[in-house]
């Protein structure tokens, strides 16, 4: 997305060729980050015993965390989308004063502690926030301990990194061509309909990744908020940390297979990615 | 002719060469403080649920050691077994149960040995919203309880005392450590929770009890012991002993410890 922002003169045909080389200290702490990031999952792939792995990862627990994971986080997804496009396109287009304000609030759940935004989403739709005591009360609905507190704070935390990618896409590309659109006659919904959204369609494809490997890999916010029960709010990070206390082994397996789930999910979504 | 952001830094750059300076200044500072003198540490692997009487022994450990810092590490005791299983650097562990610390025998030095016992009991918010008088409400779908989860000492217990009773309990959740079920019920969360007696002691007057006469049945015994590892095994030793003494019991029987 960022990278169609190309500034005059590089990589026009003329410096194509030439390659300005590598200044070689580079390598040294680009092997280190590299080595920070694989060496952990070597060691998880040594440590697992493959001969258990089929039994352990056909265990009905497994299962039932690896679908609850997969409906979880493709639900959060999906609101992640319908509620975060709309927002990012705000921020991005709308002026005024408060827009920074809001801008840098939506950001606030990439710098939370997700376990201290469990706690905030208790504190709002638990039995005693004043939203969840309203929702008790009026509706007779209980929103912790159900998979839908699973989907709400798997949103809570996902939902910025599309916002983020989104507005960034939006900002970089400008307005010229909805501009032209508003230009020839076309009113505001078809210009965001026919213009806007084809054009953040990139954008959105990574925006969605980023936001389901997030959804998926939630924990903290989760067994804050949503507590841990198998079947209904006990997704795969909660499993492995379940079995983590009394078998290791189990918890490796599962380890392993989140790891699986999301390289088949950014191989499938942005097959890009191990192109270049 | 060279772009003009290439002859000069740009106010950009110069603003973040700014930030990165003072970042490196601000982590420079910081580890100077955190490599201050080196003292003698003990590190105290210990039960969730001895969080109170633990934090009261470790102040009276260091004023008899001036010259040492007692770190307690409260947890599940079965998080504490996996950790200790791993290689994490325990002096001492104190276990809510004797399956745990038979997990983790290969790695302590010599016998554990017991030095209290707990119950469980049903801890629920002042003022019993959900009207639960015994352990038989437990299995009532209108009542949201919480309990450990199987694979910690609470968890198996509670299984153990559903089992000896003949009750199907229909938990909400299962936590991680007893603390957390304890926090479910102060916070009103749920309705009813399983946690040990000392934990309904510890709580104050935020949770209420409702006595379970069936829990006598199914009692924990808590064994501690001295690691394989331990940097100092005299230390450590004279912590285990401090607990199993006159003044562990006391500080134990205290917070609602049994004796062993």
């Amino acid at each position: 997305m960022a990278s169609r922002v190309v500034p005059l003169g590089f990589g026009s045909r003329r410096t194509r060729g030439r390659n300005p080389g590598l200044p070689w200290v580079l390598w040294i702490p680009a092997c280190l980050a590299l080595a920070l990031v694989v060496l952990p999952v070597v060691g998880l792939l040594v440590r697992t015993d493959y001969t258990r792995l089929p039994q352990l990862l056909t265990s009905d627990a497994a299962l039932s965390a690896l679908r609850l994971s997969l409906v979880t986080a493709l639900l959060s997804t999906i609101v992640c989308v319908v509620l975060g496009v709309p927002l990012a396109v705000v921020l991005a287009r709308a002026r005024g004063r408060g827009v920074r304000l809001v801008r840098a609030v939506v950001l606030l759940p990439l710098v939370l502690p997700p376990v201290v935004g469990g706690l905030a989403l208790l504190f709002l739709l638990g039995r005693n926030g004043f939203l969840g005591y309203l929702l008790d009360v009026v509706a007779g609905v209980s929103v912790p301990f159900t998979t839908t507190a699973v989907v709400i704070a798997q949103t809570f935390v996902a939902m910025p990194f599309l916002v983020v990618s989104l507005e960034g896409a939006l900002r970089g590309g400008g307005q010229r061509y909805e501009l032209v659109a508003a230009t020839l006659g076309a009113r505001p919904w078809t210009v965001f309909r026919r213009v806007t959204v084809p054009l953040l369609l990139p954008a959105l494809g990574s925006g969605v990744v980023l936001s389901f490997a997030r959804a998926l890999g939630e924990f903290g916010a989760t067994i804050t908020f949503a507590g841990s029960l198998e079947g209904v709010t006990r997704t795969l990070p909660l499993e492995v940390y379940a079995q983590a206390q009394a078998d290791v082994d189990s918890a490796v397996a599962l380890a392993l297979l989140l790891i699986v789930v999301a390289v088949v999910v950014i191989a499938v979504a942005r097959p890009k990615a191990f192109d270049r | 002719m060279r772009p003009a952001n290439l002859r000069r830094p740009g106010t950009q750059v110069r603003r973040a060469r700014r930030v990165c300076a003072a970042t490196v200044a601000v982590l420079l500072t910081v580890a100077a403080t955190a490599c201050g003198p080196e003292g003698r540490t003990l590190n105290v692997f210990a039960a969730a649920s001895l969080t109170e009487p633990f934090g009261e022994l470790e102040r009276t450990f260091e004023q008899r050691h001036s010259d040492v810092d007692v770190r307690l590490n409260l947890a599940g005791s079965s998080t504490l077994g996996s950790q200790i299983a791993e290689g994490a650097p325990a002096d001492v562990f104190a276990s809510a149960n004797e399956s745990v610390m038979a997990d983790v025998a290969a790695d302590m030095a010599g016998e554990p040995a017991s030095f209290a016992t707990n119950r469980l009991t049903i801890a629920v918010p002042r003022g019993n919203p959900a009207g639960v008088e015994g352990f038989g409400d437990l299995a009532d779908g209108g009542v949201t309880v919480v309990v450990c989860q199987p694979q910690v000492p609470c968890g198996a217990a509670a299984r153990r005392l559903a089992e000896l009773t003949g009750t199907t309990l229909r938990p909400a959740s299962e936590e991680q450590d007893v603390k957390d079920v304890l926090n479910k019920i102060v916070t009103g969360e749920a309705d009813a929770g399983l946690v040990y007696t000392t934990d309904v002691r510890a709580a104050g007057g935020k949770v209420e009890e409702v006595p379970v006469p069936e829990a006598s049945r199914a009692v924990n015994r808590y064994p501690i012991a001295v690691s394989a590892r331990a940097a100092e095994p005299e230390l450590a030793a004279e912590f285990r002993d401090l607990v199993r003494g006159e003044e562990g019991r006391r500080v134990l029987k205290k917070a609602g410890f049994g004796a062993p």
